[in-house]
């Protein structure tokens, strides 16, 4: 039983059914509707990520001479970034109690804790690509590595485009207060940002931990 | 500065391109011309430009669809008549730089600008009326979806007189799609433009799922949906699953384009075969994206037009979902020849063939809905037989292609041009013709021209079969795509009854014009007063033509399959509605002029994309994300209706409705 | 009132396609296959269509039949508005196709083993080794052990089989002679294998099947089979003449040229072919630009 207000749903004064079942008590309320949307499209960004997995599990190997998985990654750095991702998303979820207790101060501050690791993982990532870019192992060295960089510089960039919903949604929940769409989108960022944490253990196992055994 | 964008971008020296290119400008300005002076402008935007009603952006899709349609049919009907100039000693008129480039733009434009904006045209206005609702689950989202879509087709357009289109067929297959083999800018606007497009069709497949699962009218369980429903979610489904592949697919083309990766280049490694494996696991599912809607139309065109419910719903429910999941396992089946073994030919080929079943299955549903039915030869039920008897044999070259061994000596061949456009024409192009001739009364009030109707149904008809028979012929004389010059003159008859097929389909595409034209002036005679000029069994049929902005007054309850059929029996029957129900106001979503604005952005970005000028790339992307912070700062989100409007709408509906009971014949 | 759909027109465009297609010239093409694979399949093709010709012609029959006898206008058919459901109809409907796709799938799996491209064709004698390469946009074939090459015309002998190993210079291509069956890829920096033969001597014509760029349409070749010792006196009067293919005339070759006449090169560089594809045969002294140069001048 969610404690948000129940939204009326599309076209209709009142609420709208907060039934999960079958819908077929009449159109469900907007609570429900639009993180359903939103699982669908992170459904759809997993299925651009398997794309980008099978890519790269095809080119693993097509190195061109070039440096292969066991000259590169350093699981030192990998294990921080993984831990500062994780911990973010722990976060994320307090952050989301908090609004859900309409409590302003740490609703804010969870958000930027999430970022400020967020900003962490980012930095890290972004350090790994300028070593190895610098080392002549860059992504235009070999189909491996643009592969390599394509797929992690995706998880990347979606963890950037997190990064600007989170200082988004801290000004939004500033200016406006928890009504209840703000309250979805800080659902939809919930979901997207753990979404973005599944995708990073999926990385960290094929392309970090296989390619270092 | 300007990247790569010089003057000699325009094309001074290839008349075709320049005068075509001239005209449209022409044309557009002398529209935006008119509209002004008329003043229109203000309903233009209020009522159109930033709706976010489903009926009004399905409209739009299908009104983009059919101008698009006129670009790729010039394209289809030059290369026409191309083939049928360039035998033997001959070289035509269009020098191979320009006619690859009309082949690919041919494609891309039918594909990704025709056939899938007038699908969801037809899926957007439907569906919501069908299942009972007010409007799709995000409709803000919705406009922009649709504007994204314009704006990739208005990049294909520039590129007809600012630059140049790809020259590497539809599907853009490296290596001949790197840079090293096209180093112009035609392949970047091929990428910008589906990139940009297939942003909108992933946010309208979101949108569909979510309506179709979620928002129902009051007692509509799945088995009670519409099979037009069915299959509309079944291609979203497909939309969902299959666009990110492109999306990744487009991307690591353009990665390699623009900076140097080599996922598909010759040299580092690359593998071109990877592409085409990705390309084709998007591909394959995107035909049947196309269809699946097609079919559900003749479902309801065939139940409506013979009197009877459909024949075997169940069936075919399981034979649309089957369909669906079958169609992302058969993707291999167009690349045969690429030497995967006759293992892996063999499991795709017969999974290629395994869909046939639920595609058979519903061709004999359709045809024992027909028995014991009261046939009525309206135009869509013209469309519909004509379907019947044409996707069939398209279906039979469909399995025949599934047979590696046969496909080693027809792949690429002109019995494969022949085989796709007889499932895309005779299967897509029938369906939506159909249905639009089926739904217009509800869209605008009064119904087509029935004369012309049929004209037009000739035309294709038999435009149809003139222009591809001949080309299973010459497909079997070893004929393959793609050609600008013919060597062999003994082809030159069949390439003349081609092209005159050709010029046939052309006047059915001009007569469509016509009637629309003409139906608008003689709309008197033809009007739809009662909202359901067919005898209709599914909801749409319960409003008036056109329906209010809110669809219906009360959201109505749903006892059992073919809900609005059974009202209607019971209620001419017993002689009366309804009881008259407690009205309350609407909340409706307001207007938004987001989606305009953001595509308009988009296009700034995809074109400097395109030209390398990436000041105004950063530019067009700032802007897109502004604009979008911007309208996440409002506080409106929705307009009310009130009581008395909803009540007043609602009571007029109801007394035309009563007027109808006294004169319509009881139920057996 | 509405003219309704009136079948004989139908019948006459029926019969009027199906004369024309049965004049189509069955003697050329791939219904003319002049060797076994292309005769498999012609005929797998050839039954294939007829089953489903079976149930498709009186499938569509049956529709106009149907949608003509139960036309509203007609008091004699039995109107039955509720008849929607009929479990054994539905049973026969999903057994007709199921049973159809049943029967073409076992033909599909075995023919497509039966049928494999690099399946080595049955026979007594040794096969011809010939190896194909792809360029812009003509065809060059090495015959290895003959040690000549020849560009756009592909000479073999009649009735003893050819084993082809086929790559590309530049861009994908197909290889295909139709009389002769079964096409494949011929793709950068991959071998592709492919077994035929022609059993009748002739003269036959090939072409790629793949679109690979502006010259495209001219990459016709003729095939000639010749009486296997006319072939033998072929390959061995051809060598010395002409110039030898060594590096410096395969980057001649690979200049960007289409509708290239027909040429022999007398000698030929060992292990060309391997060195095409691993992509260490020289490059041709022009640069890549001419290959689709862009129409309007600029963007390059």
């Amino acid at each position: 039983m969610t404690t948000s207000a129940e939204a009326p749903a599309v076209g209709l004064t009142h609420g709208g059914s907060e039934d999960t079942g079958l819908g077929h008590r009449g159109p469900e309320s907007k609570s429900i509707v639009v993180p359903y949307g939103f699982w669908l499209f992170v459904l759809s960004d997993m299925v651009l990520f398997s794309a980008l997995f099978a890519t790269y599990a095809t080119l693993v190997h097509a190195t061109d001479g070039g440096p292969t998985t066991k000259d590169l990654f350093d699981r030192n750095l990998v294990a921080i970034e993984t831990l500062a991702l994780l911990v973010s998303s722990f976060v994320c979820g307090l952050a989301i109690i908090a609004a859900k207790r309409r409590n302003m101060l740490w609703t804010q501050v969870w958000l930027l804790v999430t970022g400020l690791l967020g900003f962490v993982f980012l930095s890290i990532e972004l350090y790994e690509f300028a070593t190895m870019i610098g080392e002549g192992a860059g992504p235009q060295r070999s189909a491996f590595l643009s592969g390599f960089f394509t797929l992690v510089g995706s998880h990347g960039a979606h963890v950037t485009a997190g990064l600007l919903w989170i200082g988004t949604m801290m000004a939004q929940v500033w200016a406006k207060g928890f009504q209840p769409h703000i309250m979805r989108r800080l659902m939809c960022l919930s979901i997207f940002w753990h979404a973005l944490d599944i995708i990073w253990v999926a990385i960290f196992t094929i392309v970090y931990l296989i390619g270092t055994l | 500065m300007f990247g790569k964008l010089t003057w000699d971008a325009i094309p001074v020296h290839e008349p075709i391109a320049l005068v075509t290119g001239l005209v449209v400008i022409a044309v557009v300005a002398a529209i935006i011309a008119w509209v002004t002076v008329k003043g229109w402008w203000p309903y233009l935007w209020n009522e159109w430009i930033t709706s976010t009603d489903h009926k009004r952006i399905g409209v739009m899709y299908v009104v983009l669809a059919l101008v698009m349609l006129v670009r790729g049919f010039a394209d289809a009907i030059m290369m026409r008549a191309q083939q049928m100039l360039a035998v033997g000693a001959s070289q035509g008129y269009l020098p191979p730089e320009h006619y690859n480039q009309i082949f690919t733009a041919h494609g891309t434009i039918m594909i990704f600008f025709m056939a899938m904006p007038i699908v969801i045209g037809m899926m957007n206005f439907v569906v919501p009326l069908q299942l009972g609702v007010r409007d799709v689950a995000f409709p803000t989202m919705n406009n922009v979806s649709f504007w994204l879509t314009a704006s990739g087709a208005l990049l294909v357009n520039v590129s007809l007189l600012v630059g140049e289109f790809a020259r590497t067929g539809w599907l853009g297959f490296p290596p001949l799609s790197e840079l090293q083999f096209s180093p112009g800018v035609g392949v970047d606007y091929y990428l910008v433009a589906l990139q940009i497009s297939g942003v909108g069709t992933v946010l309208t497949a979101v949108n569909f799922v979510t309506t179709i699962l979620k928002i129902r009218a009051p007692g509509m369980s799945y088995m009670r949906m519409p099979v037009f429903c069915w299959t509309t979610l079944a291609a979203n489904l497909l939309m969902l699953a299959a666009f990110p592949v492109l999306t990744v697919t487009l991307a690591l083309l353009m990665l390699d384009r623009y900076l140097g990766f080599h996922f598909f280049t010759n040299d580092g490694g690359g593998n071109s075969m990877l592409y085409m494996n990705l390309i084709w696991v998007w591909g394959h599912p995107e035909v049947y994206i196309l269809i699946l809607p097609a079919f559900g139309i003749y479902s309801e065109v065939v139940s409506t037009f013979s009197g009877k419910p459909l024949f075997g719903y169940r069936s075919m429910v399981f034979a649309t979902l089957a369909i669906c999941i079958i169609s992302f396992c058969v993707w291999l089946h167009h690349f045969f020849t690429m030497g995967a073994g006759a293992d892996v030919n063999a499991v795709f080929g017969i999974a290629s063939m395994i869909i046939a079943v639920p595609t058979g299955v519903k061709i004999f549903n359709w045809l024992f809905t027909m028995f014991g039915g009261r046939v009525r030869f309206n135009v869509p039920m013209y469309w519909a037989i004509g379907f019947m008897l044409t996707f069939v044999i398209g279906g039979l070259t469909g399995v025949l292609l599934a047979m590696p061994p046969v496909d080693f000596v027809v792949h690429n061949s002109l019995f494969l041009i022949a085989h796709f456009h007889q499932v895309i024409i005779g299967g897509v192009v029938f369906g939506v013709m159909a249905g639009y001739t089926y739904w217009f009364p509800k869209a605008f009030g009064f119904t087509l021209d029935e004369r012309l109707g049929k004209m037009i149904f000739w035309c294709w008809f038999i435009g149809f079969h003139l222009a591809f028979m001949p080309l299973y012929v010459l497909g079997f004389w070893g004929g393959t795509r793609r050609l600008q010059h013919i060597a062999d003159p003994s082809w030159q008859p069949w390439l003349d009854v081609a092209f005159v097929g050709a010029l046939i389909i052309g006047v059915g595409i001009a007569l469509t014009v016509v009637q629309l034209l003409y139906s608008i002036k003689t709309r008197d005679r033809r009007l739809d007063t009662t909202g359901d000029p067919w005898d209709g069994r599914t909801l749409e049929w319960l409003t008036l033509s056109p329906p209010p902005h809110f669809n219906f007054a009360v959201l109505p309850d749903v006892h059992g399959e073919e809900a609005y059929w059974t009202r209607k029996q019971t209620a001419l029957r017993e002689e009366k509605l309804i009881e008259e129900p407690k009205y309350e106001p609407i909340e409706m979503p307001l207007n938004t002029p987001t989606g305009v604005i953001v595509a308009f952005f988009a296009s700034i970005c995809g074109f400097a994309v395109i030209w390398h000028i990436w000041w105004l790339a950063i530019l067009g992307l700032v802007g897109a994300f502004a604009i979008f912070v911007w309208y996440a700062w409002r506080d409106e989100h929705e307009h009310i209706i009130p009581v008395d409007e909803v009540a007043r709408l609602e009571r007029e509906r109801r007394r035309i409705r009563h007027e109808q009971i006294q004169t319509w014949p009881r139920p057996a | 009132m509405s003219a309704g759909f009136r079948p004989e027109s139908l019948w006459r465009l029926g019969a009027a396609s199906l004369l024309a297609l049965s004049t189509c010239g069955c003697n050329r093409g791939i219904l003319d296959p002049v060797g076994p694979v292309g005769a498999a399949e012609k005929t797998i093709l050839i039954n294939s269509t007829a089953i489903m010709l079976a149930i498709i012609i009186p499938t569509m029959i049956a529709t106009v039949g149907v949608a003509w006898w139960f036309r509203a206008g007609n008091k004699k058919a039995k109107y039955r508005p509720d008849w929607e459901y009929s479990g054994a109809v539905e049973l026969v409907v999903w057994s007709i196709p199921a049973l159809t796709v049943l029967l073409l799938g076992g033909i599909a799996w075995i023919s497509s083993h039966d049928l494999d491209p690099a399946k080595p064709l049955p026979s007594k004698t040794q096969p011809l080794h010939v190896q194909v390469v792809s360029l812009d946009w003509k065809w060059l074939f090495i015959y290895p052990d003959q040690g000549i090459a020849t560009v756009n015309q592909l000479v073999v002998p009649a009735g003893v089989p050819v084993s082809y190993d086929l790559t590309s210079a530049t861009v994908w291509n197909v290889f295909f002679v139709p009389q002769m069956g079964t096409m494949i890829y011929t793709m950068p920096r991959m071998t592709t294998r492919l077994n035929l033969q022609a059993d009748r001597p002739g003269t036959y014509e090939g072409l790629s099947a793949h679109f690979s760029g502006d010259g495209f349409p001219g990459m016709q070749f003729k095939v000639h089979a010749l009486p296997a010792d006319q072939f033998a006196a072929w390959a061995q009067g051809a060598r010395g003449t002409g110039s030898a293919l060594d590096g410096r005339t395969y980057a001649e070759l690979s200049k960007p040229t289409s509708y290239v006449a027909p040429m022999i090169y007398g000698a030929v560089a060992p292990n060309l072919f391997d060195a095409i594809v691993k992509n260490r045969a020289p490059p041709s002294p022009v640069s890549p630009p001419l290959h689709n140069k862009p129409v309007s001048g600029s963007g390059a």
